[in-house]
């Protein structure tokens, strides 16, 4: 096959048969690429252990989160009725990015926990392969002549090879996930810190390398049509017109 | 034919299935380069499907090697991608 799964299929063969072709006794190759295995293993199980605690942390500031989503979106209709739309685009910027990194992580999570199911059935998998595999080497050579058994034993060797490189995939993968679940998490984290506008006429002037990164991370259309729709709520440019921020608090808690 | 769904063990299918399954494939393979991810995902799911509803599953004391090995169930557009441009999902 030439396509997707063809080149799946040829890297890994030629992957296993580099390994195999060197060995004198593929039993001792594969049990030595086993043992090697475990210990990666062991570091990609930390890797993902270290990314829950993450996550629970997290799900701790998450209220919090929540609650800053709520008082950026008060900040920033109270920005558009004083005819400062720069102010409130920024509110609404921060408001993007925390909703789309807490429900971006929520779903990654899932999807690491669920690698981490499969490494542990992988492994599982491997290590039974490979125990059928030392008690069918030992058949083999019982009942076959020593050449026919080279090539029975071998075309198993592959087999297990097989079952090795795919569980190599499996932790492969898993450590990107879990390296980008670490920058996730890390990014929630200087939102968290970042905070609500403690006074949105501060932001006048200066804008600091965490707001130009949130500019950068939210997404623009949203914001704009937020802006919009708020722009029309609130009927704002109406000018002098417009009601004093006190007013605005005074309305949204009606 | 023996197949292999990368993450998930192999499943041993009717012969008369390779010309389904490569169809799909190359289906998939259409999709990535036309850019269309929705459309590679369809095609790549039943290329899953397929394997899941004729395959048998293969037994941990079989050692036997794959005809054809599937990406795992959750690989990316970009990761599908990757695999013809050299950026593989496995490094040499």
């Amino acid at each position: 096959m030439p396509g997707l799964a063809g080149r799946m299929s040829t890297t890994i063969k030629a992957k296993i048969s580099k390994m195999l072709d060197r060995a004198e006794d593929p039993a001792e190759t594969l049990d030595y690429g086993y043992r090697k295995q475990q210990e990666h293993l062991q570091q990609v199980k930390k890797g993902i252990a270290d990314v829950v605690t993450a996550k629970k942390r997290i799900q701790m500031q998450s209220k919090k989160l929540e609650e800053q989503v709520v008082k950026l979106d008060t900040q920033a209709r109270q920005a558009v009725s004083q005819n400062r739309e720069d102010l409130a685009r920024m509110a609404l910027e921060r408001k993007t990015a925390i909703q789309a990194e807490l429900q971006g992580l929520d779903t990654q999570v899932t999807q690491l926990e669920q690698q981490q199911e499969q490494l542990i059935e992988n492994e599982k998998r491997l290590r039974a392969k490979l125990e059928a595999f030392r008690t069918k080497k030992e058949v083999i050579k019982a009942q076959y002549s020593a050449a026919e058994a080279q090539v029975m034993i071998s075309e198993a060797a592959s087999g297990v090879g097989e079952e090795m490189a795919d569980l190599g995939l499996a932790m492969q993968r898993a450590e990107e996930k879990t390296e980008d679940m670490k920058a996730r998490a890390n990014a929630v984290g200087e939102l968290e810190s970042a905070g609500v506008f403690e006074d949105i006429t501060q932001l006048e002037g200066g804008s600091s390398d965490i707001d130009r990164e949130l500019a950068q991370l939210s997404q623009g259309t949203q914001v704009d049509e937020e802006l919009a729709k708020m722009k029309a709520e609130l009927g704002a440019g109406s000018g002098a017109d417009a009601p004093a921020l006190e007013e605005g608090e005074k309305e949204e808690a009606q | 034919m023996i197949v292999r769904i990368a993450g998930e063990g192999q499943f041993r299918l009717p012969d008369n299935d390779a010309e389904r399954l490569n169809e799909l494939d190359n289906s998939a393979v259409a999709a990535v380069e036309e850019g269309n991810e929705e459309k590679f995902h369809s095609f790549f799911e039943e290329m899953l499907s397929l394997v899941e509803s004729d395959g048998e599953a293969i037994g941990d004391d079989e050692l036997v090697e794959s005809d054809v090995i599937l990406p795992p169930r959750d690989v990316s557009f970009s990761e599908a991608a990757g695999e013809f441009t050299g950026e593989g999902l496995i490094p040499d």
